[in-house]
């Protein structure tokens, strides 16, 4: 691998997010490798989703930088943030599809926003998404008309539409039966094989933490930052903090809750 | 040779029935058009037997790469043409093996009925909307005694809550409209009036026309916009996030919990709104005529009583009565009978102004032709 391979691809630098003048995180640094599958944990409300919406330019965090390569996101203008936000795709918790539009409308979108491309070149693009994603009927079917798994896997095509370099995938397997969880888990490694696409992945579904992400990140409710670093799995078996090892083992944690 | 000149990015080498494609350059997607796949002009050899990939001169790919292999592999598989990808990138081959064996089937027109069919389905989704109008405007004159003598399933606060939603805070809104209308039938029965030196029947006019018409209608369409609007897209959304459902699980009429509130509150508050829209409907026709008119305050208002009799106020109180009602209901029924998409939401708000205000202005009109026919 070239010099330019080991450069993490995004880098977070002591990292503040809240809302309101109080922040749900604080001082939360972390790598992501190229091509890594990057898990952002921790326990219902300690922030992961605030932490997605400031890496996806939703939320400006209060403190911190978030560098996608050699930019600063948030120190960029609005024109280069939306330049640079094309670089990555999101999948929305729940898919998020726009309602008034077919899956396949859903996907081609983002491709008559952004290209020039014509209508035949958008929709071969556009059927090959749905194919990888496997989504074989029901692309010109309303959203409402689609099932929770398929609403997920019209939510990853479109994450896919512009090529991404980075794929953010909120809570992905959030109401899939286990065996559609790991289908979309197998899936989310072939993308990654095929494309070479870094993934950030918000989840606290063990079972996709530990079979699929290669690094991540653990955040803390009750002290509002990072506490632990590292894959899920080495986590789980070497992490020494309490409240990581409740949570990687399904245990109440020993630790007393922080007040609130 | 080259298969298609304006595409840089593939050769191909034809050894008898055998085709080798090398595959050169950056594939990734374009800008614009100019760089289309040629695989038509590779599929017109009729000897063509087996098809093979070099991809050693290749650059960087992304799916356009996917998408002239798959048109390669979809356009092969028909002519029984052998497709051998081993010499694809070991990363596009995996993507490939995600793909299906063959092209998905254009997915056929959905059939359009003949018009026979279309009458009968638009007759039978009507009777099926009467029906349950039917039975939402009966249901809630049950509950509504049901809910007088304090045996409704509703939460007294939800009331109030629609009840201060329908009425205070409708206040500042209906009072402008009013006093706006009042000025400008000031304005216009001046013109014709003073022709005949009858300017003191402009209050006649004002305060006619307020209480019998003005403020009845302008009041209920107002409160259309601004609430009958707000209960269709507020029970619409609901529906949506599956509140609805989580009501009817626990076995809570949505009748009684989410309709009776809000029909009672508008049917009470819309007559009030009706009493204060008129008054300060005249008080609009006033201000003009004594400032600008000239005509004595005292006159204005000795002629206003003599025109304003109790049976016309009590004709537009019943008239906002059932303006009230019907937006009420309008809104409720369109909420619920809303899909559970955001576009639904929208269309379900957008409908219950619509419906009500056309309601309005009929009802109206059935109004105006009984109050003919008893002389009122």
């Amino acid at each position: 691998m070239d010099s330019e391979h080991k450069e993490p691809v995004l880098r977070v630098q002591g990292l503040a997010i809240g809302y309101g003048g109080q922040d749900v995180q604080h001082d939360v640094s972390f790598d992501v490798k190229r091509g890594s599958i990057f898990a952002i944990m921790g326990p219902s409300g300690c922030g992961k989703s605030t932490l997605l919406k400031a890496l996806i330019g939703l939320l400006r965090p209060t403190a911190g930088a978030v560098h996608f390569g050699a930019r600063d996101y948030w120190s960029l203008d609005q024109a280069h943030r939306d330049d640079c936000g094309r670089c990555f795709g999101v999948l929305f918790q729940g898919g998020a599809l726009w309602s008034s539009m077919t899956a396949a409308e859903n996907v081609a979108l983002p491709l008559q926003m952004f290209t020039k491309l014509g209508a035949s070149a958008i929709d071969a693009l556009v059927q090959l998404k749905l194919s990888l994603v496997g989504l074989d009927s029901g692309r010109a079917s309303m959203p409402a008309d689609l099932s929770g798994g398929m609403h997920q896997r019209v939510g990853l095509a479109r994450a896919l539409a512009l090529d991404p370099h980075i794929l953010f995938l909120d809570e992905p397997s959030a109401g899939l039966d286990p065996i559609a969880a790991k289908r979309f888990d197998d899936l989310v490694l072939q993308l990654r094989a095929g494309f070479g696409v870094t993934v950030v992945m918000v989840s606290h579904e063990l079972p996709s933490l530990f079979g699929i992400c290669d690094d991540g990140v653990f955040l803390d409710a009750a002290t509002h930052t990072a506490i632990a670093h590292g894959a899920p799995a080495t986590l789980r078996d070497s992490c020494d903090n309490p409240t990581v090892h409740a949570f990687m083992k399904r245990e109440r944690p020993a630790v007393n809750e922080a007040p609130a | 040779m080259t298969l298609a000149p304006d595409n840089p990015r593939l050769t191909t080498q034809i050894n008898g029935g055998d085709t080798l494609i090398s595959l050169t350059g950056d594939w990734i997607t374009p800008e614009d058009d100019g760089g289309t796949t040629a695989t038509a002009a590779l599929f017109e050899r009729k000897d063509l037997k087996a098809i093979t990939f070099d991809s050693r001169r290749l650059g960087r790919w992304d799916s356009s790469l996917l998408v002239f292999l798959s048109e390669v592999r979809y356009a092969a598989v028909p002519r029984s043409i052998r497709v051998d990808d081993s010499g694809v990138p070991d990363a596009a081959r995996q993507l490939l093996a995600l793909l299906p064996k063959q092209a998905a089937p254009t997915a056929a027109a959905p059939r359009q009925p003949p018009w026979i069919e279309h009458l009968g389905l638009r007759a039978m989704a009507q009777w099926s909307e009467t029906l349950a109008v039917t039975e939402l405007v009966g249901g809630q004159l049950l509950q509504t005694g049901a809910a007088v003598l304090g045996r409704a399933r509703m939460r007294r606060v939800d009331f109030l809550a629609c009840m201060y939603d329908a009425g205070i805070a409708a206040l500042p809104m209906v009072a402008l409209v009013n006093v706006l209308v009042g000025a400008i039938l000031a304005f216009v029965g001046a013109i014709e009036l003073r022709r005949f030196g009858a300017d003191i029947y402009i209050a006649n006019l004002v305060g006619l026309a307020q209480v019998r018409e003005m403020a009845a209608v302008m009041t209920a369409i107002v409160m259309s916009g601004r609430t009958g609007g707000a209960y269709a897209a507020e029970i619409a959304s609901m529906q949506g996030s599956n509140e609805l459902d989580a009501l009817r699980v626990l076995g809570i009429p949505v009748q009684d919990y989410l309709v009776l509130p809000r029909v009672m509150a508008l049917t009470l508050m819309t007559p009030i709104l009706y009493l204060y829209g008129a008054a300060i409907g005249i008080f609009g026709g006033f201000v003009v005529a004594v400032s600008m008119l000239n005509i004595s305050p005292e006159l204005f208002i000795a002629q206003t009583r003599g025109a304003v009799t109790m049976p016309q106020v009590l004709f537009g109180l019943t008239k906002s009565l059932a303006f009230g009602a019907l937006i009420a209901l309008a809104g409720c029924r369109l909420g619920l009978k809303a899909g559970r998409s955001a576009t639904d939401v929208g269309h379900a708000a957008t409908s219950a102004v619509v419906v009500s205000i056309i309601g309005i202005i009929m009802l109206d009109a059935v109004f105006a032709v009984c109050a003919n026919a008893v002389n009122l």
